[in-house]
């Protein structure tokens, strides 16, 4: 920072809305767009020593693995992950490290977690699929079955409808964009359609509702429609490439693209077809959202448009004054992400983000934005607009549409606050 | 889309068959390698009670019977009232617009069955699937009862549990053709 002439942006800068942020076309010419402080930030400086050869490269370096590791330096980067519950065993979430990541997909080892009686340690030799109940024929499938029937691979985010409760607290909790919205993952998901199953039993003219249960201790169960299930439902035994992990239901889970994620029922071993809901304890007791009035919303199946700024972000510093990138994630439980925006003064004023690479229907998005902080303080935010014209709610309408023990679906626009030395933290603006 | 009449097409039938999906055309020919059982095969796995009460095991219980259940497998957590404790959800009592909320299986739960359901399949967390069908219906008559919902004699089984009252039965607004 001792050259004042850095600090001095090369080419002139197109702000696009207040508080500094700046036009898309900037995201190609960063460096240009704010050299000077871009050279600042660096720990590399001119008058600096002189670089020299690190020891690794003189020596040999470890050989081939069987199965990869991350860096011993990037060992930080973990799922936040609460300890056991004592009540109910097995029982609990770890969230995805939203804020240590980038792109949208997410390794395995960081996917979200959601357990009702925790994770069963099965033979997928032993595992058994049963389709019963309105069929012509109810069928027994194995493992190695399923595996040589016809498969399809695709990009699709998976969130708790959960996810975010904390946000609709009475006070905005002091934590990372991780901690708040990290029951919320995307992963590419390869299986075997449901439907293809299902034509092979014959369903029933009276089925209306397909039932299933997983073989965890809880033997959890959910019910969803027929005609979702015949849509594009799919049995997936494959996560990026790799079989499902066993936090994810391995050796096979349902996939239900776009819905909560509660409805993708893991270890599956059950799938029963019925003429109504089977109302179970995760469709009636929890996964409702209840209204001011009393009553409450059951089967709301699709998560809600909903995006959130990834960096800057909670308990994140901005150690430099100049241009910074903000980005973050866009979903819809609708379809893609047709816009997303972003503000930098709590929602006085707006600007369209870019879209990183192809928005896709029922996937995370990320989205940037180059943004000029000079020292002031500021309020980031972001909106999401999905292909079927559904709009992000602010915090405030979403929270006066339901009661104020309703913790699920919750996707209300997310405010980070800047402060005047760099700190970011979690506000409700 | 789906097609209604493509599902109780014979197996034969559907070989040639594709099924356009969301613009996506899936043929419906998978290699058929699902084995034959009948429901009597599958009854050990098969939980499932629906609110009509089909599913439900032979067997009775009552409120009282379901006391000493309760009292051995559930108060610990729950409380010797069904108020709860730290952590682990009330069963009894509460209101859906007090302050604060309370959500209970007597306040907010609409059917019965998910009762039986649960608790058959679920509960308790350290050893589930371990109570007997009796000890099912026992404990979940004891459970109405902790809501007044049943009386102290009332015998459930598999015809009289889908009858029970649920207080909150109306309670819920069905969102699932809003896809």
């Amino acid at each position: 920072m001792s050259d004042n002439n850095k600090n001095t942006p090369a080419i002139a800068l197109e702000r696009v809305a207040g508080n500094g942020l700046l036009s898309r076309r900037h995201l190609l010419c960063l460096s240009l767009a704010g050299a000077g402080a871009m050279v600042a930030e660096s720990v590399m400086a001119a008058d600096g020593p002189a670089l020299t050869m690190p020891a690794w490269s003189r020596t040999p370096g470890r050989g081939p693995s069987e199965y990869g590791n991350p860096s011993s330096f990037a060992g930080h980067i973990k799922r936040l992950a609460p300890p056991p519950s004592a009540s109910l065993p097995g029982g609990g979430a770890s969230r995805t490290p939203l804020h240590l990541l980038q792109g949208i997909i997410t390794p395995n080892s960081l996917h979200f977690e959601r357990h009702h009686s925790g994770i069963p340690d099965i033979d997928p030799a032993q595992h058994r699929l049963a389709i019963g109940g309105l069929v012509r024929q109810p069928l027994v499938f194995s493992y190695e079955d399923l595996l040589a029937y016809p498969m399809e691979s695709r990009i699709l985010f998976l969130e708790c409808s959960g996810n975010s409760g904390g946000a609709a607290g009475p006070t905005a909790a002091d934590t990372s964009v991780g901690g708040l919205h990290g029951l919320l993952s995307c992963a590419e998901w390869t299986g075997v359609r449901l439907s293809t199953l299902l034509e092979e039993a014959g369903v029933l003219p009276e089925a209306t509702w397909v039932t299933s249960t997983g073989a965890d201790g809880a033997s959890m169960g959910r019910s969803i429609p027929l005609d979702k299930a015949l849509r594009d439902v799919f049995i997936a035994l494959y996560q990026n490439g790799e079989p499902i992990r066993p936090e994810q239901g391995y050796p096979m889970r349902l996939f239900v693209p776009g819905w909560e994620g509660n409805v993708s029922v893991k270890w599956l071993s059950l799938i029963k077809l019925a003429s109504m809901p089977a109302n179970f304890k995760d469709e009636t007791s929890r996964y409702t959202e209840l209204l001011p009035d009393g009553k409450a919303l059951q089967f709301t199946f699709p998560m809600g448009t909903k995006s959130v700024i990834t960096s800057p972000s909670g308990q994140m510093a901005l150690r430099r004054q100049g241009v910074h990138e903000i980005t973050g994630l866009a979903w819809s439980g609708r379809g893609s992400i047709r816009r997303v925006e972003v503000s930098a003064d709590g929602g006085r004023t707006w600007a369209d983000a870019q879209i990183d690479g192809e928005s896709r229907s029922l996937a995370l998005t990320r989205f940037r934005l180059p943004w000029l902080w000079e020292g002031a303080p500021a309020v980031l935010q972001s909106r999401a607009t999905d292909s079927a014209g559904n709009v992000q709610p602010t915090r405030d309408v979403f929270l006066n549409t339901y009661s104020p023990a309703n913790r699920y679906h919750f996707n209300g626009i997310q405010s980070w606050a800047v402060s005047a030395q760099g700190e970011v933290t979690n506000v409700y603006a | 889309m789906f097609t209604p009449d493509l599902r109780a097409l014979s197996k034969a039938g559907l070989a040639a068959l594709s099924l356009s999906v969301a613009g996506l055309t899936w043929a419906a020919d998978g290699p058929g390698l699902g084995m034959p059982v009948t429901a009597e095969q599958l009854a050990g796995i098969d939980l499932i009670v629906l609110p009509d009460g089909s599913g439900l095991p032979a067997g009775s219980g009552t409120a009282a019977q379901g006391k000493a259940v309760y009292d051995a497998q559930c108060a610990a957590c729950h409380g010797a009232q069904g108020e709860g404790t730290q952590g682990v959800p009330a069963l009894a009592g509460g209101s859906l617009t007090g302050t604060p909320v309370l959500m209970t299986v007597g306040s907010y739960w609409p059917h019965a069955s998910t009762l039986f359901d649960y608790v058959r399949r679920a509960m308790p967390p350290t050893a589930p699937k371990s109570l007997s069908d009796t000890e099912v219906y026992q404990v979940v008559a004891y459970v109405l009862h902790l809501s007044g919902i049943v009386a102290e004699d009332t015998v459930l089984d598999s015809a009289s549990l889908p009858q029970v009252q649920m207080p909150n039965r109306d309670g819920f607004i069905d969102r699932s053709q809003e896809q």
